[in-house]
């Protein structure tokens, strides 16, 4: 179905269902309970896990399939971000011209930063990146403060120009909407002590998510995807094939730019406000994780990576002491003294000590991040059967077995 | 009519003069093999053939146009393959995927950016190179990943490869170096079968008197640098400065 192979189709209807349910997904503890605030179904952090995870699929074509390692990814979101502001600011509140030009204009950037740091490879291009990404961040904050607001950054102001809207009246603030419906909607169901939150920009953003996913599938089985494959396997021997790397590479980035781009247009869309931080090389930093998390060169696995980190960085970061100190209440007050002054370390501010820890286990003992680990263990687990199934087919065409799994 | 022409090639690495003032010229639909004691220039040679490096001095013809200044990847594109010393494959792909991707790359230039197709479904790139991998014996591991094979296989693999492009000129570097006997006599076969059916010419690079001797229609003898001899198997056999060509190195 829609021109994937079995496995791919079951994979893309299986995320556009999680995508689709997610906000009960994400609400499985009752309001009010104590575990209330382990909920990730809020539109917020909702709308993070969909548009991070376009950040990270993107990201993935050129690391996953490549090979080259960017530093400074978080620059073309930011790019993104600034022009669908620009966009609201002097056309339209209308969401759809503000991500298509943030689109446009990221990858264009991405053309420019790509041609100049491919010319490296390995660490000397991450390198390149992200002195660029920092350069951007510094020209944001500074010198082209007309442009980006500087430190404070932008947003939509009530004496914009915003050509296409009809005027506002005076002291109503512009609102981000696709044709009228406002994107921070939302429609809440109660349920026998469940809330769950149904909102527009969520939905929006999760089916652009399904589409970019999609597109990036056709991307890993198509014989662009392939040649990309083989520049990360050997581009030396790609070369002497009759490939000519440069372009390919060039796509790949100039690709993966546009999915930071449009992450950025979304960001904007959801919550109508940019800063210069958007661009800093945690931000850039952070993809990387994200996709060594989930698994890189997989197709879900960044998603996955993204929606873990971003959960962590939500929900780890609100537990304080004394939600800890509640939970240990039942116990003997010298063993919940210890135990609280231990997992506060972990919790709160602490929560990069946790994805640290997380991030070093995952590496160390599951080097295709958590999709590898889990395809890994299923292989294991069906070996011998897959033995005897290989035979019977042998006959039969197969398709290529080294294709990433899940 | 000479495919390969080389006039007055000198290459020096440092104080090293790695070729001096080589000339050579390969007849179209022969085998031409290049002999020579270890660290005689050989690879070198080839290296100049394919872009990978550029030679201080001198010419190199292929068809009649000159291979020197152009990249590697538009000298493959006019017709040259090469089998490397040390398998060039790609080791995370399947066999398959392995020569899928050259006839891409015959197929559709040196870029296409064909994204929306999927590669498994591009049936006439597929089933040439399931054919190729049936000819060269490697059809059963068609699915399995390039680095698990041996040596040898890898080798085959990326002959494989090279022939996939149905490539006017095949440079071979030691294609049975790491082989068993039998791996050997099989890629004779395989080499002399592909003399028939497409005409194929090729330079082959051999420390394997065995194999030079069933497959070579000519033989240019290369020690330090310089062609010392060059002529018919038979004659080369007999040939004094050969004999103390290798006679030499081997004492040291
Ligand atoms: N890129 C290089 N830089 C410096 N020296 C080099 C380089 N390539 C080759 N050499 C030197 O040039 C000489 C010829 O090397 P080459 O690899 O051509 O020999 P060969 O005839 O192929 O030997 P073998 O039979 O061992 O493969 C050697 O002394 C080698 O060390
Ligand atoms: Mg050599």
């Amino acid at each position: 179905m829609f021109g994937l192979n079995r496995n791919d189709t079951l994979l893309l209807i299986v995320v556009a269902l999680l995508t689709m349910l997610a906000p009960f997904l994400l609400n499985p503890f009752p309001e009010g309970s104590s575990l209330a605030q382990f909920n990730g179904g809020y539109p917020d952090l909702m709308q993070r896990f969909v548009i991070f995870g376009i950040f990270a699929i993107g990201f993935n074509i050129l690391f996953g399939l490549t090979g080259y390692l960017s530093f400074g990814h978080a620059a073309f979101l930011g790019v993104g971000s600034y022009a669908a502001i620009w966009m609201m600011k002097l056309l339209t509140m209308n969401v759809i011209p503000a991500i298509i030009l943030s689109v446009i204009v990221a990858g264009l950037f991405s053309l420019l930063v790509g041609y100049i740091c491919l010319r490296r490879s390995g660490i000397y291009f991450s390198i390149l990146t992200l002195a660029f990404a920092q350069m951007s961040y510094a020209l944001a904050y500074s010198v082209l403060t007309p442009i980006t607001g500087g430190e404070t950054g932008l947003q939509p102001k009530l004496n914009d120009p915003r050509i296409l809207d009809a005027a506002v009246g005076s002291g109503v603030t512009p609102r981000a909407n696709l044709f009228g419906i406002e994107m921070g909607t939302s429609w809440q169901m109660d349920w026998n002590g469940w809330v769950f939150t149904f909102n527009a920009g969520y939905y929006l953003a999760a089916i652009i998510m399904l589409i970019a996913f999609y597109l990036s599938i056709r991307i890993f089985r198509s014989p662009f995807g392939l040649m990309l494959r083989a520049v990360k396997t050997n581009q030396n021997r790609l070369n002497y094939t009759g490939v000519n790397t440069k372009p390919y590479t060039l796509a790949a980035f100039v690709i993966s730019g546009m999915y930071a781009g449009l992450a950025g247009g979304l960001l904007v869309a959801m919550d109508t406000q940019v800063g210069p931080e958007r661009m800093f090389w945690t931000a850039s930093g952070e993809v990387v994780l994200m996709t060594i998390l989930g698994g890189v060169g997989t197709l879900i696995g960044p998603v996955l990576g993204a929606g873990l980190i971003k959960y962590m960085e939500n929900i780890l970061s609100k537990i304080n002491e004394s939600l800890l100190e509640a939970w240990f209440a039942f116990m003997p007050d010298a063993v919940s003294d210890v135990m609280v002054t231990l997992l506060s370390l972990f919790v709160g501010k602490g929560w990069h000590l946790t994805l640290g820890l997380l991030f070093m286990i995952v590496v160390i003992f599951l080097p295709g991040g958590l999709v590898g680990g889990l395809i890994g263990g299923g292989r294991r687990m069906f070996r011998s059967n897959d033995r005897k199934a290989t035979r019977k087919t042998k006959s039969n065409q197969t398709p290529p077995t080294s294709q990433t799994a899940e | 009519m000479a495919i390969l022409q080389v006039r007055n090639v000198s290459k020096r690495f440092g104080g090293l003069q790695a070729l001096n003032d080589v000339n050579l010229s390969v007849e179209k639909g022969t085998v031409h093999a290049i002999i020579g004691p270890n660290g005689a220039g050989k690879s070198t040679l080839l290296n100049c053939f394919v872009g990978r490096l550029i030679p201080d001095t001198g010419t190199v013809m292929f068809d009649g146009k000159s291979l020197l200044g152009i990249k590697p990847h538009q000298i493959n594109q006019i017709g040259v393959s090469r089998v490397f010393q040390t398998p060039e494959i790609f080791g995370d792909l399947t066999l398959l995927e392995n020569v899928m991707i050259p006839t891409f790359a015959h197929r559709d230039g040196a870029f296409k950016v064909n994204w929306w197709n999927r590669a498994d479904r591009e049936s006439d790139v597929q089933d040439h190179a399931e054919a190729i991998l049936q000819e060269i014996g490697l059809y059963e591991k068609r699915l399995e990943i390039a680095d698990s094979m041996s040596r040898g296989d890898k080798r085959r693999l990326e002959m494989a490869m090279c022939l996939s492009q149905d490539p006017k000129l095949l440079l071979l570097d030691e294609p049975t170096a790491g082989m068993s006997r039998a791996d050997t006599n099989a890629t004779i076969d395989l080499l002399k079968r592909l003399g028939e059916t497409r005409g194929l010419t090729k330079v082959i690079i051999e420390h394997d008197m065995h194999v030079v001797f069933s497959l070579a229609n000519y033989i240019s003898v290369l020690a330090q640098g310089t062609v010392i001899a060059e002529n018919t198997p038979e004659l080369i056999k007999g040939d004094p400065r050969v004999k103390e060509a290798y006679l030499g190195t081997e004492a040291e």
